[in-house]
C-alpha cells in the first residue's frame, strides 16, 4: 500500500466521522486541526475506525503522529504493509 | 443472560445511552442495565388515559443552527454519529425572566437579551457586556485568578442585585445542584447554553431523543436490559469485580460506568458503609404541574416559550424548609406548544407546565390521602401564581382544561432512584468521574454537566476517557 492510499483511507474516515467537514482541498503538510474543526474526541474516533476497519492499533502516545495527512501517511503506511 | 461484559453501564438515562453508543461504536461488548421499565431516566415520558406526557424537557438547551462549529451540540452529534436533522430541533418563540417590576425577554438571538438589559438597566449594560465577554471566552475548567463563586465573579461586573438575581434565576433553575451560589465555570457553561446558544424542542418531545439514542445503540449491537436494577457492586483489592442484580444474578465486567449518582453509587458498593457520602446528598427537588387544554396557549393570549419567575424581594434558590411542601415564590413556566414547528405542525393539544422547588422529606412523609389532597392544593396554588404572571387569559381556563397531572419529589425518587429526589444530584460534582474503586466511574448528573445535552456529553466524555482511552 502506498502513502497516498493510506492518506485516502484517513480522509475516508474523516468523511465518515465528521460529515459536515469539507475534505476536498486538504493540504497534506498542514495540521488537520488547523484546516478543519476537529478536536481530541474526533482524533479518538479516527483511531477507533483504524482499529475497527483495518485492525491498526495506534497507542495513545503516538496520537501526535496523526497530526497531518503527511504524518499519517508516514506513520501508518508501514503498519498497513506489515499486516 | 451472558455473564461477562467489557463494560456494564448502570442506568439508561441520557448519559447511560450516550456512553453506550460510544462504546458500541468502538466495538466494545457493552450492556446497559436499567431498573425502570422505560429509558430516559429524569427525562422520560409516560402515558395516562392514552395521552403521552413528557417528564422534563421544557427546552433542550444548547440549540445552534446546523453546522455551527465548535459548539457542544455539534460535537455531541458528531460523537454519536447522529445527523442533525434527526433531532427535529425547532427553535423557541421567545422567553422571559419575570421579577417584581421588571421583565427581560430573550430568544435564540443574544442581541434581544442585550437590548432588553440595556433598556431596563442602562447603568449596568457596560458591566453586562463585560460579563458576557468574559463568559464567552472563559475556560470553564481553569478559572485562573477569577473567583470560583459565581456570585462573587458576577458581582465584579453587575452591581444591581435585581439584575444579578435575574441572571442567576434561569441559570440556576436549568443547571445548579448547589444552593444559593454555583461554581463560576458551571455558570459560564449554563449561561452560554441558554443565552448564546438557545432553546429548541422536537415536535414529539423527549421521545424523539430517547428513541434516536436507543435505536442507534441497538443498531450497533449494544445490549440493554430493562427492569434490571443493580443492587450491589462487589469489589476485590480496590477493583469492582461484579454487579448483583435485584433478581440475584451476577454480571462481571472489566469496567463499570454508573449514572445512578455519586452517593447512590457509593452505597451500592459492598465495601462502603450504608450511609456513605451523607454530606454530599442533593437538597434540591422540584414539583411540576402539567395542564392540558383543548386550545392552543396562543388562543389564551400566551406566546412565551419559557418564563423564569420570581415574586419575592430576593430570589432564593435553596432547599424548601421542611415545614413547607412547595416554595411557590419562584419557578419555571413552560408552553411546549410555543416553538417554531413549521407550517402545519403543532401539538394537537395545548400544554402548560409549571415547575417550582419542593421539599422531598415533607412530601414523602405524607400518607396516601394527604399526599393526594396536597397535590390538589398545590396544583391550584401554582396555577394561581402562574395566572398572576401571564397576560390576562382570553379564554376561560376551567372550560378548556381537559386533563392535568402533577409530580412531586416522591415521584422523582421512585422513578430515578435519586436520593432526596434531587434532580440535579449531589452539590459536589466529581469532574473526573473517578470513585474509590479503580474501574468504577461516574457519568451523568453527578459528574458535572446537567440537562439533556450536558448528561449526554458527560456519558460521551467519561466513556472516551475511562474506557476508550484506557483511563
Ligand atoms: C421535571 C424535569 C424537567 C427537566 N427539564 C429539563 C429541560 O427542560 N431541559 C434539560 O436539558 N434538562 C431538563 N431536565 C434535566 C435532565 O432531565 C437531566 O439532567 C438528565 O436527564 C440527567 O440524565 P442522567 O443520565 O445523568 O441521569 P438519570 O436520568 O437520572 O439516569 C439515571 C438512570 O439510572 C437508573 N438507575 C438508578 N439507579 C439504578 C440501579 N441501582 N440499577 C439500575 N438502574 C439504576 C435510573 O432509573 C435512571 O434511568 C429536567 C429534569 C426534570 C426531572
Amino acid at each position: 500500500m502506498t502513502e497516498d492510499q493510506v492518506k485516502q483511507i484517513v480522509i475516508d474516515i474523516i468523511n465518515e466521522i465528521a460529515p459536515d467537514e469539507d475534505t476536498t482541498d486538504l493540504k497534506p503538510e498542514v495540521n488537520l486541526r488547523d484546516q478543519m474543526d476537529l478536536d481530541s474526541m474526533d482524533f479518538l474516533d479516527i483511531v477507533m475506525e483504524l482499529r475497527k476497519q483495518h485492525g491498526i492499533e495506534v497507542p495513545e502516545e503516538d496520537y501526535p503522529q496523526l497530526a497531518s495527512l503527511d504524518s499519517c501517511g508516514a506513520y501508518l503506511t508501514p503498519m498497513f504493509n506489515a499486516k | 443472560m451472558k455473564q461477562h461484559y467489557e463494560t456494564v453501564i448502570i442506568g439508561a438515562g441520557m448519559a447511560g445511552l450516550a456512553a453506550g453508543i460510544r462504546l458500541a461504536l468502538a466495538g466494545k461488548e457493552v450492556i446497559i442495565l436499567e431498573r425502570h421499565n422505560a429509558s430516559g431516566g429524569l427525562n422520560s415520558f409516560y402515558s395516562q388515559d392514552g395521552r403521552k406526557f413528557d417528564v422534563g424537557l421544557h427546552a433542550m438547551t444548547n440549540y445552534v443552527p446546523k453546522g455551527t462549529k465548535g459548539t457542544p451540540l455539534t460535537k455531541l452529534l458528531r460523537q454519536l454519529r447522529i445527523p442533525y436533522e434527526a433531532l427535529d430541533l425547532c427553535p423557541q418563540n421567545s422567553s422571559r425572566i419575570h421579577f417584581p417590576g421588571c421583565q427581560l425577554r430573550f430568544n435564540n438571538d443574544f442581541a434581544l437579551f442585550e437590548s432588553e438589559i440595556a433598556a431596563a438597566f442602562p447603568k449596568q449594560i457596560d458591566g453586562f457586556r463585560a460579563l458576557a465577554e468574559e463568559v464567552r471566552t472563559l475556560d470553564a475548567f481553569n478559572l485562573g485568578a477569577i473567583p470560583s463563586s459565581a456570585r462573587a465573579a458576577v458581582q465584579r461586573h453587575i452591581t444591581d442585585p435585581l439584575l444579578e438575581d435575574m441572571l442567576f434565576c434561569p441559570v440556576m433553575y436549568y443547571g445548579s445542584a448547589q444552593e444559593h451560589d454555583m461554581d463560576y465555570g458551571q455558570f459560564a457553561i449554563m449561561f452560554r447554553s441558554l443565552f448564546f446558544e438557545g432553546f429548541a424542542r422536537p415536535l414529539d418531545g423527549v421521545r424523539v431523543i430517547i428513541k434516536l439514542l436507543q435505536d442507534k445503540y441497538r443498531s450497533l449491537g449494544g445490549v440493554r436490559k430493562m427492569k434490571c436494577g443493580i443492587r450491589q457492586i462487589q469489589s476485590q483489592d480496590g477493583k469492582a469485580s461484579a454487579v448483583v442484580l435485584d433478581n440475584g444474578s451476577v454480571i462481571t465486567a472489566d469496567t463499570i460506568l454508573s449514572t445512578a449518582g455519586a452517593v447512590e453509587t457509593a452505597r451500592l458498593c459492598t465495601d462502603q458503609p450504608a450511609d456513605a457520602g451523607a454530606d454530599n446528598i442533593g437538597q434540591l427537588s422540584f414539583t411540576e404541574t402539567i395542564t392540558v387544554f383543548d386550545k392552543q396557549p396562543a388562543d389564551f393570549g400566551w406566546d412565551d416559550t419559557i418564563i423564569f419567575f420570581n415574586t419575592a424581594e430576593r430570589f432564593r434558590y435553596a432547599r424548601v424548609e421542611p415545614d413547607r411542601l412547595v416554595d411557590p415564590t419562584s419557578g419555571v413556566i413552560c408552553f411546549p406548544n410555543n416553538y417554531q414547528y413549521g407550517e402545519g405542525r403543532q401539538l394537537e393539544e395545548g400544554f402548560l407546565r409549571v415547575t417550582a422547588m419542593a421539599n422531598h422529606d415533607a412530601w414523602c412523609a405524607l400518607d396516601e390521602d394527604t399526599y393526594r389532597a396536597q397535590k390538589t392544593h398545590w396544583y391550584d396554588k401554582l396555577q394561581q401564581v402562574t395566572l398572576g404572571l401571564l397576560p390576562e387569559a382570553k379564554l376561560k381556563l376551567d372550560t378548556h382544561r381537559i386533563a392535568s397531572d402533577m409530580f412531586t419529589p416522591r415521584t422523582v425518587r421512585k422513578y430515578t432512584g435519586h436520593l432526596n429526589g434531587a434532580i440535579y444530584g449531589a452539590p459536589g460534582k466529581i469532574k473526573d468521574g473517578r470513585t474509590h474503586l479503580d474501574n468504577l466511574f461516574l457519568a451523568g448528573t453527578d459528574q458535572g454537566f446537567l440537562g439533556i445535552v450536558g448528561a449526554m456529553l458527560s456519558g460521551i466524555s467519561m466513556a472516551n476517557l475511562h474506557v476508550l482511552q484506557g483511563g
